[in-house]
């Protein structure tokens, strides 16, 4: 008889980086494959269970972002180093680097969305003579919501990267505009080729692929990533379905050029 | 002259073989002319005349129709006494009454349930929820936990027999696309899948709201045994051998019984082959969100819908302890795409209905090359707005013209 995926497996919390008073990284023992942009379902008995990205993928470890706004994501903030969580997984397809190999890439983020390509970011930043030139545009809404504060010291000194908030009060160390806004100043060698990645809040994501496109992207060129309410994460439960697509299992990331068509 | 008399006889002999007819049986087919009671005493004058009325094509349906296995006439004492055997080692669930457990008051409910004698079972009506609710419980335990810890749910010992009408079969496929080839196999779907029979009943005549005949579903070849009811027999067609012992021992008679089936609806539905993405842009969709009033009726009835949502339950006498369940969900409810921190897709119930009319009639059949209703019309009978789900259906054709319409502009 096949394996039940339902029955979910015990994993130590190894470190948890706080980065706002709502969203933490919680490094968690996990020995397996795992691809940026796949994620597994985090539980807690009696809580629930609860979807969540991998934000980073270690030597025995994955990072996993969570932001703290349910039932479920509110009681893994009570747990600390050495506690215990249940998960499963990975599921989803997650990011397949060699589509940005040899090219140029820029990665555009909002908010919470920096979690599911920050595998991605991490991987060109170590190997960065794999990429043609790369950039990342990370938007949060204030100064006070910026995730991985942290890596982007790090990231800085490898690649273009742009970090801009909605609005600030009283703080001038950041830029201050919407993501959209910085991609018409772009400058890429040969636009035809260039990738892009953009994940983030619907609207963002509307408008940030619209801007790549007039920018003379090819929607071929694009990929995004859904996030939808999944019980499931293997095709059975239907939450996340969207046409004749299971974000589970067909996605959560997609080429555009199949990415667009999917409307709720 | 003799030599051919010799070569027709092998011919008959070899077509009876081939189809693994009995004598008796050969006389079914050939009729007209009476019976071949001892193959080897054949002239060539009948040889002549069988031959030329031995349609192939048709002995052959018969044969595919009908397997190796004879039909049976029980009395309801002798069916009695097959469900009694069943029970060792089956739970039979079939349509049954629930008094006063219907959707109005003083009304009944006829859903599933497990029978032990033959007068529970309900033949001349429709149910009005389905027999999904043995393969996908409402509530089903998946497994039991403490803190630290997490047992699996164990599967009740015994196999499952189920009562259902062509319909229904053809929705099990729909049931197994989901829950066996969409991504991996369900662990406890199948589990309780592999232990199940399926006892087709048989229809003689189309129910209220029903478009089988459209939909292609009034017809199946796909069960263990058929059953119908007539003048109080009971009539079967067993297709199961292990069973062939024990419908001999019980059964009165051994008739030819071929499965009834219903070649005519009332309602009729036209699927236009035209769909695009695009008539989510119709405006078909507005008046649902005034007239649906989501209460997700229409998903819990539908033999086909299978959608479910996690639900961990804790013990009251011990709050360290307790269970994770899946329950059926709806998408036309509130809730069902609601994501953490506030987000959700579809929220008006115009929306929905699209989601539900187009996976029902359109996109489940981009992915698995047929359509998912069965058209049991359960929805169209528990709608409390009567929303008629084969009229949406229906109006498909001017979303069409309508959204094609807006392009051209």
């Amino acid at each position: 008889m096949q394996s039940n995926e339902y029955l979910p497996f015990l994993s130590e919390i190894k470190d948890v980086i706080k980065h706002t008073d709502l969203e933490y990284t919680f490094r968690l023992t996990y020995k397996g494959n795992v691809k940026p942009g796949q994620f597994f379902e985090v539980s807690i008995p009696k809580y629930g269970e609860a979807p969540i990205s991998v934000s980073g993928i270690g030597n025995g470890t994955v990072d996993l972002t969570i932001r703290r706004v349910g039932k479920v994501t509110n009681e893994i903030f009570e747990r600390y180093v050495g506690d215990k969580l249940f998960m499963r997984g990975p599921y989803g397809n997650g990011f397949d680097i060699g589509n940005y190999k040899e090219k140029e890439l820029v990665v555009i983020a909002g908010g919470t969305g920096l979690s599911p390509v920050k595998g991605i970011v991490d991987y060109f930043c170590s190997q960065i003579e794999e990429t043609k030139g790369m950039t990342l545009i990370a938007g949060f809404k204030t100064p006070k919501d910026i995730l991985f504060r942290e890596d982007f010291g790090r990231w800085k000194q490898k690649m273009d990267v742009i970090l801009t908030v909605d609005s600030a009060e009283n703080d001038t160390t950041c830029k201050i505009g919407l993501v959209t806004q910085y991609i018409p100043r772009l400058n890429f060698k040969n636009v035809n080729e260039a990738t892009a990645i953009v994940v983030g809040p619907p609207m963002m994501m509307k408008f940030t692929t619209q801007g790549l496109l007039e920018r003379g992207f090819h929607e071929k060129n694009i990929w995004i990533s859904y996030e939808r309410k999944m019980c499931c994460g293997i095709g059975k439960c239907g939450h996340c379905k969207i046409n004749d697509t299971y974000i589970c299992l067909d996605g959560p990331v997609f080429n555009f050029v199949k990415g667009r068509q999917l409307l709720d | 002259m003799l030599s051919r008399q010799f070569f027709l006889s092998c011919y008959i002999i070899y077509i009876i073989r081939l189809l693994n007819f009995e004598q008796g049986e050969f006389s079914y087919v050939y009729g007209k002319k009476g019976c071949f009671y001892n193959i080897t005493l054949v002239t060539l004058e009948n040889i002549v005349d069988a031959i030329s009325f031995i349609d192939i094509p048709k002995l052959r349906h018969i044969k595919r129709e009908r397997g190796v296995n004879m039909g049976y006439c029980l009395d309801k004492y002798g069916f009695n006494q097959v469900l009694n055997e069943w029970s060792k080692e089956y739970i039979v669930y079939a349509p049954k009454i629930f008094k006063d457990g219907g959707s109005f008051s003083d009304t009944d409910r006829i859903s599933y349930g497990e029978i032990h004698t033959v007068e529970e079972i309900i033949f001349d009506r429709k149910s009005d929820y389905s027999f999904k609710e043995i393969l996908l419980p409402l509530s089903q335990t998946l497994f039991f936990f403490t803190e630290d810890m997490v047992k699996e749910a164990e599967l009740p010992p015994k196999g499952t027999i189920i009562l259902l009408r062509s319909c229904d079969i053809h929705a099990v496929k729909r049931l197994d696309a989901i829950y066996l080839e969409n991504g991996c196999e369900d662990y406890y779907y199948k589990r309780l899948r592999d232990k199940v029979k399926f006892i087709l009943i048989g229809c003689q005549n189309s129910f209220e709201n029903c478009f089988c005949v459209d939909m292609g579903t009034n017809r199946t070849d796909n069960y263990d045994a058929y059953i119908e009811i007539k003048n109080g027999e009971i009539y079967v067609d067993n297709h199961n051998d292990a069973w062939k012992a024990l419908f001999t021992a019980c059964s009165i008679r051994t008739p030819d019984v071929v499965p009834s089936y219903v070649t005519e609806n009332k309602t009729h539905v036209h699927i236009p082959d035209g769909i695009t993405p695009d008539i989510a842009n119709s405006k078909i969709w507005d008046e649902y969100d005034s007239r649906c009033i989501n209460c997700g009726r229409c998903n819990f009835v539908c033999p086909t819908c299978t959608c479910f949502t996690m639900q961990d339950i804790f013990y009251t006498d011990n709050g360290k302890v307790g269970e994770r369940r899946r329950v059926l969900a709806s998408c036309m409810v509130d809730g069902f795409t609601d994501v953490a921190g506030g987000g959700c897709y579809r929220k008006k119930n115009g929306q929905r209905m699209r989601f539900k009319v187009l996976h029902k009639v359109y996109d489940y059949k981009k992915r698995n090359g047929y359509h998912m209703c069965v058209g049991c019309g359960r929805c169209d009978d528990i709608c409390p707005e009567y929303i008629s789900f084969s009229n949406s259906i229906n109006k498909l054709d001017a979303a069409i013209k309508e959204v094609s319409g807006n392009a051209v502009k």
